[in-house]
């Protein structure tokens, strides 16, 4: 007992060195990103570690600023809480400029657009956009937090048009629609396109009328007005010099 | 009015009065009283019965005739150590997870799946429970009941198992309090419940402080309205001890 006893406090000992030397790692030259990585192409797993164009983009400013990328895959709908405590510099997670959001975090300069679209099954009563405002009372699978979950928690689940069924991945919400828990998932273009060509074998389509057209843009702490500069000169740099597209045109291909 | 006053009411209309968000947390807390409800009478009822299959073996098998009983009871007992096992020692979250996308796949509403899972995980943590109360009771008041002409059954239905249960009440009711609050992994499922009440209002207004309280105090509040009853049982119970 007494020799195990002595061994805890060497165990707690180390890991009490461990978990200082980690905090002195942290100071310095270090941008830390937060994102949501089940968001292909923008940012996905890849083995074990996340790619994307969020993430290309990011390296690419980090690279400019002489600082270290360090990502870290949280819940969508904690980025923004993140972004705006300090916790992370920056947020890009695909995310879209919007007045709430405004309200929270700063925007850096939009680096790409996104459009929402709706995924169906094959055979789905849903043709049509237009469909989801009749009177189907259709179930609307969404990512909690994105702006796919606020418009069709806004304009469809307030509005008595049907109910919205909210998960925490875009991964679920396929799931879901592959066994018929909901009718439709309201989804960014890109990661809706590769989510169904990554689930072939289920018959998801895309349907061709859009739900929105938006910016997508990084988010920073209110106020950081240091930070904002930087990053969006860098950004400014790498969209001018074709960096940011080449980077679009290397996974987005139609 | 102070300034964090007046951004405080703010904040507390575009959470709550805004677009009725009110209702989310209404509507969450209904859900997760319900599946709470049903889940504890799932465990308690499933858990009795892993219970009384665990005591009757541990207290009777060595006296047994070997025979067709004692290899059946051999094998039950067996399966319940296996389900115990398995229930305990995973954690509930995969377990619905599980539930919703694999077992139940074809389901499109999570309450029942989510009832369901709950119930089977609590009724793991409740068998453990009753069991000690089982075997807690004094060898002697079985040997009394039988001795005055009671079998088995008898014994422990009028004799042992009231004294068993008002022993581990206590160990119960925390196990219902735990399993209240574990009921919150069934947003994970797309179950609008409490907390994913809260987590709609703070991923719709981006206020963080508001809903997060909100919901920590109905739970809290909840706690301690199901604590105040167990207590009021456990004083009821205890007027028979003179």
């Amino acid at each position: 007992m007494k020799k195990f006893s002595k061994v805890l406090v060497v165990i707690m000992a180390l890991v009490m060195v461990l978990a200082f030397s980690a905090c002195g790692e942290k100071t310095g030259g270090t941008l830390s990103m937060a994102t949501e990585a089940t968001f292909p192409p923008y940012e996905y797993y890849d083995g074990d570690a996340i790619v994307g164009i969020d993430v290309e983009i990011a390296q690419a400013i980090a690279d400019k600023l002489g600082m270290k990328l360090e990502i870290t895959d949280i819940a969508f709908d904690s980025i923004i809480p993140g972004v705006q405590s300090g916790k992370y510099d920056i947020g890009l997670a695909g995310m879209t400029v919007t007045d709430e959001r405004l309200l929270e975090v700063d925007f850096s300069n939009s680096y790409a657009t996104g459009v929402q679209v709706v995924i169906v099954k094959e055979g789905s009563p849903i043709t049509s956009v237009d469909d989801l405002f009749g009177d189907g009372n259709y179930t609307i699978g969404t990512q909690t937090g994105t702006t796919g979950f606020l418009y069709a928690t806004w304009d469809i689940a307030d509005e008595g048009l049907g109910t919205v069924n909210s998960y925490a991945k875009t991964t679920d919400a396929i799931e879901a629609l592959k066994t018929d828990k909901i009718d439709c998932i309201i989804l960014d273009s890109a990661p809706a396109q590769a989510l169904v060509e990554a689930n072939a074998d289920a018959g998801l389509i895309i349907l061709d009328t859009e739900y929105a057209v938006e910016d997508y843009a990084i988010a920073m702490q209110k106020g950081n007005t240091e930070l904002q500069e930087k990053v969006n000169k860098a950004l400014d740099e790498l969209i001018a010099d074709g960096t940011v597209q080449k980077i679009l045109d290397k996974y987005i291909t139609d | 009015m102070p300034e964090f006053l007046q951004k405080l009411e703010r904040q507390f209309y575009v959470c709550f009065i805004e677009k009725d968000r009110w209702k989310y947390i209404v509507e969450g807390l209904g859900n997760t009283l319900k599946i709470a409800l049903v889940a504890v009478i799932i465990g308690v009822v499933l858990g009795a019965v892993i219970a009384i299959i665990r005591s009757t073996y541990d207290k009777n098998a060595k006296n047994m005739r070997p025979g067709v009983g004692r290899t059946f009871l051999a094998i039950l007992n067996w399966l319940c150590k296996v389900y115990l096992t398995v229930i305990r020692g995973t954690p509930v979250m995969i377990q619905i997870l599980i539930m919703f996308f694999v077992i139940f796949a074809f389901a499109k509403d999570g309450v029942p799946v989510a009832m369901l899972t709950f119930g089977i995980n609590s009724s793991a943590y409740v068998a453990e429970i009753i069991r000690s109360g089982i075997m807690s009771i004094d060898e002697g008041q079985t040997e009394a009941g039988r001795s005055l002409g009671f079998n088995f059954v008898q014994t422990m239905w009028h004799i042992v198992i009231p004294q068993a249960l008002k022993n581990v009440l206590p160990a119960l009711a925390n196990e219902f309090i735990v399993l209240l609050k574990e009921t919150s992994v069934a947003c994970y499922v797309a179950v609008n419940d409490l907390t994913k009440g809260g987590e709609i209002i703070r991923s719709t207004t981006y206020v963080q402080a508001l809903p997060l309280f909100a919901v920590a105090l109905i739970y809290l509040a909840l706690v301690m309205f199901f604590s105040y009853l167990v207590g009021k049982l456990e004083r009821r119970l205890r007027t028979s001890e003179r």
